[in-house]
This record gives structure tokens, sequence and C-alpha cells, in this order.
């Protein structure tokens, strides 16, 4: 039985229960009146056949990969799992590509495993579809009970439907624990491997050199410090552009430019905050990168082709947008009050916005620019398109150096097996990534409340 | 709403003559002179062709209904409304014989000359000291280090809140209440030795005990500075004021020394708003 | 020297520092403007070689000796695919340069047209059999890429050879050679020849990955909209799945894609570069984004026309299906299409799922391995060859396009309906 057929089956006995429903409700003859209208006992009817059936048949899918991937294992004979884990990939993959094509190759063992494959996928497609009938024929029969007249079928529909509501609006809070538990797991498979000290310390980052599992840890070649050094300097580059410049502008359209202006200039510098990272990655990469180097070789420096310096201009143009429209949200907040009494004592207006505006607004602008930050840190396009891989442990913004998310890519984007510690590094580098933006982020969006708080 | 209902009152008493200012709007040797101005949000206009002369080392209150364009006039005195776009002011404003509204008369001089406290307590984001040093610092009025204290802790005398501050002027000013903030704006003023202090419902946010402090030190200030203050209390105007002046939507109605105005309005409007029946 | 002389002698010094402080303002905001000009600048230079493409007229010998074909039996399939197509050209070009006989230089002279060539006679061929016997059949075949830069730049490349220059001045001077508008740009899918390379399978990727991510994120993101702004208690949890959708919204996109990869992929055994998988990740992306906006819809729906509906005797969620939430559509759609253009261009998470790959058929579901035109972009930048520069720069132009258009009826659709409020 296919996936969709289930489906079918679960929407028609659903439909089916619509029906059943309906048609009992709206030729009722008690002694009292039905508390509500027949279509809504037809839902309800509905949503008992179909809700249950649902739940089970979502919950076997996702879980019958793992099932079957058992099951597989299970069929090979003692010395092919004794294999070591390069061959045994080889192997998995090979048994799968043969399921895909429902072929038989030359190998017993591969025949074998997808005959067992196959025979337990039906074992499992058979029993699920009995399952999904019996459930949802239950619901119906449940329609057809003399239980369904004494609900108010109205309130039980809508109890259905804000449990649903509520699921959905959970549905953030199951991201965040996947996101955690995920890069965490991994993590700390890494980390049993390479020991934590060792990863954030050490100062020599060159996974590749340890391909092998038994090299791990004594090649000491997962030290990302000049990792978080690469891209703290690109980050600093792209903040040192993007404060002054975002925030600047932020005065100028809030303080200074008519509202004509202020309303057309806003939406056109939007524009480069709606530019996907990819299109800078492009330009920083073919465009930026070379022109640094020409200028930077034209008066004798030297300068690398994918130089921290390209990446960091062109992240910091991105985030103008980000840290001016921040800013000018605090610097709105600040009181008129506030400025005329400046103005009132015969400040220019450039002294009051200096002394009195900014300092005012301070707390939010530091929470604007943490935010920034953590954007900078969690790019990745550009980074990956015109920063390098070279993992050089320097501040110099005109050398190479490589950042957390280039090696999460570049860890995850070969063709790796998943379980190499190559890619349980990514993890780890995830992890990190991911403590790090938080812990930015919370902090930045607790300054936030509290500054608007103070004006409200 | 507010504005509602005193037009209404106005025109059941059918008295919506604004003819002329009743009463000695105008004087000699005034500090300020104001002679028929209008000025426009605008399209709306604020105020009516209003002459009025503000003496010196005097206190003047403006009073009226809320609405009627109190603050509107104070802040045509020091150019405050220029901060406001489509604000337009007409008519002949004097300082010293000087005109407000030349092109050679400079704002921030102009500002520096007549200083400005508002209703809402207003206290930089900086320390005591700070704040009162705001004026002295961008104007440059301090030579030195010393001299600058100087002029903080006159200034904070002046405005009584020395005595109170003194162990903390490195405290941000927002730490003080209500009443010290509302004095603390007022030294932070009378730093920059002004010659006239426009207030605007100085008191208003400011608990009974702090109005009394702030009424005494107007009276106090009376000595050295030209003061025009709007307020909405028909008491504070007469404990603080020696002329009052009667706004109602936004004409000059009625200017007469202060105890002539309580004990013998002459308009009946100003009977009316002074003996409590609208307002 | 009294207070007003001091204030005065200042003045100049002041004035001059508010002018300065005003032209950085100015700067700040036209350094913004002017990057912005630069890059669409510097991109759209970039990208106009790419649209069109330079062919070369070859006529092509059907006659039934040079075909290989016997005169007597009518040609059948098996027949038609043994022809050697590649051959065909070679001998068409032969034909246009009889001078040419030294090996070196015609294999020279081979690589001016694509190696897809052969495929276009091929095709050709197969849809018009009556040809065969007759004349010669002029066909403009594709160029090959690196022709085809010389020829459109008109700069020398290393990868042009001398000899080939002068080729290619005798086809000039025969008329054999021209420029048409790259139509096979938006046909065709990727290919390791840029000549023949196309964005279509990178479109279509795009449309099921952005399918499955509106799918599951606006349902999704309604719901949980309408159940914190209307029905969730004033609790603590309410308090946390806030905070947790304000983290979301500033979580980088690549620990979503580790997220695909470890939860989707991994545990759930989903295919690697499937759309569905792609398009699960952004909808758990753009998913804060369409929650947050869809909260501010429903807030603003004044609550006089939801006391009338509860006044009416509507239960609270009657009232807010049938009343609150068709007057909150238009804010939720737009926010809705905000999300989707920024899950439109979105790289980095996709690469942790595998939709990097090289992918030439066109994806035919949301099952099958597919590529979206950003990682298209990222793929085409990091090849050497020189056209594929210009077919990255007008991929991008197509995003952008893309972006505008969304972005546009986002702010059409807001101010219509704020119009009609
Ligand atoms: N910035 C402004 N723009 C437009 N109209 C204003 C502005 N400020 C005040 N007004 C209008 O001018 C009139 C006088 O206001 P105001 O001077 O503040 O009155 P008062 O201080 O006596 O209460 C009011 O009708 C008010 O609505
Ligand atoms: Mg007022």
């Amino acid at each position: 039985m296919s996936v969709s057929s289930l489906f079918l089956i679960v929407l028609g006995l659903g439909f089916i229960a619509f029906v059943v429903g309906q048609q009992r409700a709206a030729g009722y003859e008690g002694d009292t009146r039905l508390k509500s209208l027949p279509h809504h006992y037809g839902f309800l009817t509905a949503i008992w056949s179909s809700i249950p059936a649902l739940i089970l048949l979502l919950a076997w899918l996702s879980f019958e990969p793992v099932y079957l991937q058992k099951q597989i294992e299970q069929s090979l004979p003692v010395e092919a799992l004794n294999q070591s884990e390069e061959v045994l990939e080889l192997y998995m993959n090979n048994i799968h590509l043969a399921i895909q094509n429902n072929q038989a190759g030359d190998d017993e063992v591969v025949n074998n495993a997808v005959l067992h494959y196959q025979r337990s996928e039906l074992h499992s497609r058979s029993l699920i579809t009995a399952l999904v009938f019996v459930l949802g024929l239950s619901g119906i029969i449940a329609g057809l009970s003399r239980l369904l007249f004494r609900l108010h079928a109205r309130v039980s529909i809508e109890k259905v439907i804000k449990a649903f509501l509520m699921l959905c609006s959970g549905v953030a809070i199951v991201t965040t624990v996947g996101i955690v538990f995920s890069v965490l797991f991994e993590a700390i498979r890494f980390f049993e491997a390479v020991s934590v000290f060792d990863f954030i310390f050490g100062s020599s980052w060159s996974p590749q050199t340890s391909i092998r599992v038994d090299q791990v840890g004594s090649s000491g070649s997962f030290g990302a410090v000049p990792l978080f050094l690469g891209t703290m300097l690109i980050s600093a580059i792209a903040l040192i552009i993007a404060v002054p410049v975002g925030l600047m502008t932020a005065i100028y359209l809030s303080e200074y430019a008519s509202a004509r202006f202020r309303a057309s200039a806003k939406p056109a510098l939007e524009i480069l905050a709606g530019i996907p990272t990819v299109v800078y990655g492009f330009f920083a990469a073919l465009t930026v990168a070379p022109f640094i180097r020409e200028v930077g070789e034209s008066v004798g420096l030297s300068v690398a082709s994918e130089s921290a310096l390209a990446a960091g201009i062109v992240m910091g143009v991105m985030i103008i947008p980000f840290v001016s429209s921040l800013s000018d949200d605090v610097i709105s907040a600040v009181p008129q009050a506030m400025r005329d009494g400046s103005l009132g004592l015969g400040a220019t207006r450039s002294e009051t916005i200096k002394q009195v505006v900014i300092p005012a607004a301070l707390p939010g602008i530091v929470g604007g620019v943490l935010l920034a930050a953590s954007r900078a840190i969690g790019e990745t396009m550009i980074v990956v398109m015109a920063a390098g891989l070279a993992a050089n442990l320097t501040v110099n913004p005109l050398e190479a150096v490589t950042t957390v998310t280039v090696q999460i890519v570049t860890l995850l984007t070969g063709d790796q097996e998943f379980d190499s510690p190559k890619t349980l590094a990514a993890f780890a580098l995830g992890l990190m990534l991911f403590i790090s933006t938080l812990v930015l982020n919370v902090i930045a969006l607790h300054i936030v409340r509290k500054y608007r708080e103070h004006y409200e | 709403m507010q504005q509602g209902l005193t037009s209404e009152a106005g025109s059941v008493a059918g008295l919506n003559n604004f003819e002329a200012t009743i009463g000695e709007n105008l004087i000699d040797d005034a500090k300020i002179s104001v002679r028929h101005a209008d000025v426009f949000y605008g399209e709306k206009q604020a105020i009516f062709d209003t002459s009025l002369d503000i003496g010196r080392n005097q206190v003047i209150a403006l009073i009226g209904p809320s609405g009627c364009g109190k603050s509107t006039f104070l802040r045509t005195l020091n150019r405050m409304n220029d901060t406001i776009a489509d604000c337009r002011v007409s008519g002949s404003l004097t300082l010293d014989g000087e005109d407000i509204y030349d092109k050679k008369m400079d704002p921030v001089l102009l500002r520096a000359r007549v200083g400005m406290v508002f209703q809402k307590p207003n206290p930089f984001p900086k320390s005591i000291y700070d704040n009162v040093a705001y004026g002295p610092r961008i104007h440059g009025l301090a030579r030195s280090n010393a001299e600058l204290d100087e002029i903080v802790i006159t200034s904070l005398e002046k405005a009584g809140l020395f005595e109170e501050v003194k162990d903390r002027l490195t405290a941000p000013g927002t730490s003080l209440s209500g009443g010290q903030q509302q004095r603390l704006c007022i030294a932070r003023t009378i730093a920059v030795s002004p010659e006239v202090i426009l207030m605007d419902e100085p008191a208003s946010a400011l608990d009974p005990i702090a109005t009394a402090i702030i009424e005494e030190l107007i009276d106090e200030l009376r000595e050295n500075f030209t003061i025009a203050i709007v307020t909405h209390s028909m008491q504070q105007a007469a404990r603080v004021s020696q002329r009052t002046a009667y706004f109602h939507l936004g004409h000059l109605v009625e200017v007469g020394e202060t105890s002539r105005i309580f004990t013998n309005p002459r308009h009946q409007m100003t009977e009316n708003y002074i003996t409590g029946k609208f307002g | 020297m009294n207070n007003t002389e001091i204030v005065k002698q200042g003045l100049k010094k002041r004035y001059a520092r508010e002018k300065r402080f005003q032209l950085y303002g100015k700067l700040a905001v036209l350094s913004g403007f002017v990057f912005l000009v630069i890059l669409l600048f510097d991109i759209t230079s970039k990208a106009w070689p790419a649209f069109s493409v330079t062919e070369i007229l070859l006529e092509i010998p059907v006659d039934h000796e040079s075909l290989g074909l016997s005169k007597d039996s009518e040609p059948n399939e098996e027949a038609l695919s043994g022809i050697n197509y590649a051959g065909l050209v070679k001998q068409a070009i032969r034909n246009v340069f009889p001078e040419v006989t030294k090996r070196q230089q015609k294999k020279l002279l081979y690589r001016l047209v694509s190696s897809g060539a052969e495929f276009e006679i091929k095709q050709m061929m197969g849809e018009n059999t009556d040809l065969i016997g007759g004349e010669p059949v002029s066909v403009w075949v594709k160029a090959d890429d690196d022709i085809d830069t010389y020829y459109k730049l008109e700069t020398v490349t290393s990868r042009v050879k001398g000899e080939q220059v002068r080729f290619i001045e005798k086809l000039k001077a025969e008329g054999r050679i021209q420029t048409s508008f790259n139509i096979d740009f938006f046909t065709t899918s990727d290919s390791r020849e840029p000549e023949q390379a196309g964005i279509r399978g990178a479109l279509v990727g795009s449309f099921w990955t952005l399918l499955v991510t509106l799918l599951v994120s606006l349902p999704v993101g309604i719901a949980a909209a309408i159940y914190l702004e209307e029905f969730a208690p004033q609790n603590k949890i309410t308090d946390f799945v806030e905070i947790n959708i304000n983290n979301l919204a500033a979580v980088p996109s690549i620990v979503f894609g580790l997220l695909g990869l470890a939860v989707f992929i991994s545990f759930f055994g989903l295919p690697r570069s499937a759309p569905l998988v792609g398009g699960l990740v952004l909808s758990l992306m753009t998913l804060p984004t369409i929650i947050i906006s869809s909260r501010a819809a429903i807030k603003s729906v004044p609550p006089s026309l939801k006391e009338a509906a509860l006044g009416l005797g509507a239960s609270h969620m009657q009232t807010v299906f049938h009343h609150v939430l068709p007057q909150a559509m238009p804010g939720v759609l737009t926010g809705a299409i905000i999300g989707m253009a920024q899950a439109l261009g979105e790289t980095a998470p996709l690469l942790m799922i595998g939709m990097v790959a090289f992918i030439v058929d066109v994806p035919g579901g949301i099952f099958d391995s597919a590529t979206v035109l950003p990682v298209q972009i990222f793929l085409w930048s990091d090849s050497p060859e020189r056209a594929f520069t210009a077919l990255t720069a007008a991929t991008i132009l197509v995003l952008l396009a893309f972006l505008t258009l969304m972005n546009a009826l986002a702010i059409f659709l807001r101010n219509y309906f704020e119009k009609k409020r």
C-alpha cells in the first residue's frame, strides 16, 4: 500500500464519517433539541474517524525507515557487519540502490537484504493499513452510537481546533529543542573523540589531514581558535562599516531628512536587506575582492585573493539596513522633550543628537549592535564564497582567514558519511555558533526591551 | 474634547467677540514686545493677532483653557517652534528691541538668552553635574574646570537644589524625585545665565510640596530674570506673577496686573475662567 | 565680556561642526545608495552576455551517404540513432574551411561549435525525417562557450587561440556567425557546458521547495498566531513560546540546515537533496516571520468587530475564523509573501541538506533530487569558465526579479486593502 493511498483511505473514511454524522443529526428526532447544527455533528464524526488514524499514520511513517534500516542490518551476516565502517557504508549504499531500482544483483548478501527489506516493508504496510482501517471505522461506529447526540458537537470541535492551534504554536519550542538536541548530540559524540579543551583552545585546524579515525585527537588538528579568530575578524570589519554608516543613516533620516525624503529613502535602503546573501557573496568574490587586491598591490601591499577585508566590507554593507532600522527605532523612541530640553538651552541640532539623543538611545543602540554582531557571526554565504578555507591564525585583514560557518559548510558538503569525525566536527562548530548567537540575541533583546520600557 | 467644551461654553455665553485685547497689554521699557503676532500650524491658525509686552524682572503668567495657544505663544518667544516643520510666525517680536525673527538673529544665541523650562521634567541621561554643566559647556562659557564648578554650584544653589544633591553630583539626573528633577532643569537653564526664562506649566507634573518649592523659587528668580510662566492653576498665577494674560482659542483676551485680573476681571470670559465656570 | 559675546564667538565653529555632522549623515545615506547602484550595475553588466548566445551557420550534409543510411529502406528509429551526428557537424565545419588540413588545426576548428551541436542536429533529424537525402540543410548551431564569450565581449582570452580568432574572422566575413536571444537559458537545466546550461531545473526546484514551505509554514504560522493572539493564557508557558519565536528569528540560517540534516535526513530518513526536506527546513525558518506578522495583522483588527460578532452569539472560535481572520488576511498574506521571499533567497541551510548536487534533470516532484535558484548561483559562481560568470549574474537577475515581484505584490496587497478599509 503506497503512502498516498493510505492517506486517501483516511480521507475517504473521514468523508464517510462526515456524511454519517450529518445525516444522523439531520434525521434526529429526540425529546430535546440538538445543541449544534447537523454539519457540526458531521465534522465531529469525521474528526473521530480521521484524526487518530492520521496521527498514527504519520508517526508510523516517520519511524518506518528506522525500523527498516534495522531490519536490513539484521539480515546481514556477521562477517558483513564486521567490516570497516567505510566498506559497510558502501555496502549499505548498494543495498539501498538495489531496493530503489528493484533489481537483483549478483551479490547474494545484497539480494538477501533486499528480499528481507521488501518483506519487512510489506509487513509494516499491511499492519498500518489494517490499523488505519480499524481506527477510521471505529470513529464512524462511534458516530453511529447514541453517544453522538449527548455531546455539544460545536464545542467539541472547537476543543479539537484549539488543541491544534496550541500544538502549532508549540512548533517554535519543538524547533528550538530540535536544534539543541541535534547539534548537542552530534557535538557530544565529537567531543568523545576530541577533547573540548583541544577544540576550544587548539590553534591548528586541518580536519582534512585526519581522515582516518585513529588519527583523530592525536594529531590535534581540530583546534578551532583560527576559526573563531577569523569569524571575529570578519565580523569586526563588518561592524566597523555597518555601525557608523547605519547609525548615521538612521540619524540623518530621523532627525534631518524631510518626511518625503525619508518615506522614499527608507524603503530604498531596505532593498539592501532584501538582497539574498548569495548575491552579496558573488559580488564580494568576483568584484570586491579583486578590486581590493588590485588597489592593495598598486600601493605595494600583498593582499590575499580571498582577503578577510573583502568579505568583511560586503558583509558590513549587508547589515547596514539592519543597524539603521534598529537604530531608527530606538532614536525615535527618545522623547521629544529630551531634544526640546537641549535645543531650549541653545544647543545646535548636532550637539543635541551627539550629547543627548545618542546617550539616551545608547542601550537600544548597543542592543542593536549586538544583534548585528550575531548576524555577522552567523552569516554564511558571503564568507563561503569570498573568504577562504585557509585556517590562518591572523588578524591581518589583508590575509585570508576562514570562519566557523565556512568550515561547517565545507565539512558537510563533501561526500561524507554521516558519522565521520569531520561531519561531527561540523556539529560541534554548529553548537558553538548556536550558543554564541543565542547569548548575543538574548542579551540584546533584553537590553532593547528594558530600554523600551524605560521610555514607555 | 477640551476644545469642544470650551468653545461651546463660549458660544453659549455669547461671548465670542475677540475684537481687541482688554487691559494693559502694552507697557513701557518692555523686555520682550510682541505686536500683531499670528502663528500657524500648516493651515491651522493657533494664535490670532496678539500684541503683548513682557516687562523686565517681572513674572507674567499666561493662563487660559487647554489648547488656547499658551504653549505656542511661549515657544514663539525663543523660536522653539522652528523645530516644528510646518509652523509659521508673522508679526513683530522683539527682544530688547532686536527682532527675534530677523535673519541675523541666531536661534542658538537667542535660546541662550531666552531659556525654557518644560512641563515635564526632562533631565538629560547624564549626571546631575553634567546636566547643569551642559549649557555652559556647549556655549563655552567656562574657561576652566574651576569656573565650571562654580557655575554649576551657583546654579544649583539658585535653584534651591544644591543642599539636597551636593553629595551626589555624579548620580544620574533621573535618579532625583520629580520636583528635584524640575529644579534641576531650572538650574540647567539658569546656568547659561539667560535674560528671560520661559516656563511651560513647570509645576503641573509635581506634588503640592514640590510645587510650593518651585513657586518660591520663581519668586526669587525674578530678581535676576524676566519670567513668563504658563500655568493652569489660578492660585499659582496669583501667587507668583505680577501680570497675567488670559488667552482663549488663540486670542489674547485680557491682560493686567495680576491682583486686578483676579479681583476685577473686565471681560466676561476671563471672569468665567477664573471663577472656574470652564477650562 | 558678557555671555552673549562669548556665545557669539563660538557660533561659527559650532555651525561648522553642525554642517559637518549633517554632511556625514548625507554621506552615510548616499553610501548605501551608491553601493546598491554599484552592485546592481555590476551584476547587470556581468549578466547581459548570458542573455544572448553566439551561433554559427553550418550546412549539414543530409545525403544518404553522409548519413551512412541505405537509400532503399525507410530510416527507422534505430538507424537514425546510429547516425554519427558528431561526424556530420565536423564535416559541415570542414566544408566551411576547406583550406584547413592539419590535424592540430582541425581540432581547433571543431572546438568552434558547442559539444551540444550534435544533439541539436539529432533532434532536428528525428523531427524531420523527410530532410534525408535532400540538399544540405542550413542550421545555426551554438558556438562553444569560449568562442561565445570572445565573440560577444570582443576581448581576447587565453582560452581562444590565435588560430581560432582567424577562423572567427572568416565566419564573420561570410556572415556565418551571429548572436541571438539565449532562450535555452530558461528552458534547459544545469550542464557542464556553459552554453548549454540553463536555470529551468533550479526554477522548478525553487518552485517545489517554496510550495512545501508555503504549505507547511502558512497554516502552522496562522494557527500559532491565532492561538497566541486570541486564546493563549497569560502565563509563563506563553512567555516562553514568545521568547522562543523571537530567538528563532535570529538563529543563523545554517543552524537550521544542521537541524534538517540531523533530524529530517539522518533520523527520519527523508531523501537528501529533495525539495521536501528543503521546504521543511525553510518552513521552520520562515515560521517566526509569519507568526509575528500574522499576530500583528490579527491584533490590528478592530475589537469592535469582534465584539459585534460575539454579541450576536457567535462563539469565540467562530468569531475568530469567520470575522477576525478574514479581516486580518491581507496582513497575514503580506507577511507570508515576505517570508516566502526570504525563503526564496536562502542558500546556506540548503547546502547542508545536499541540495548542492549537480542535477541535470528537472525535478518532477518534492521527492526528486533538486537544486534551487540561489544554490545554482552558488554552484556556478565557483566554476572557472568565464561564461559561467555571466550565467551566474543572469541567474541573480532572475532571482532578484522574482524577489522584486513578490515584494511588489506584498506592497500592492497592503495598499489595496488599506484603501478598502
Ligand atoms: N505641532 C503642532 N502641530 C499642529 N498643531 C498644533 C501643534 N502644537 C499645537 N497645535 C495646536 O495649536 C493649538 C494650541 O496648542 P497649545 O499651544 O499647545 O495650547 P496650550 O498650551 O494652551 O494647551 C491647539 O489647537 C493645538 O492642537
Ligand atoms: Mg501647553
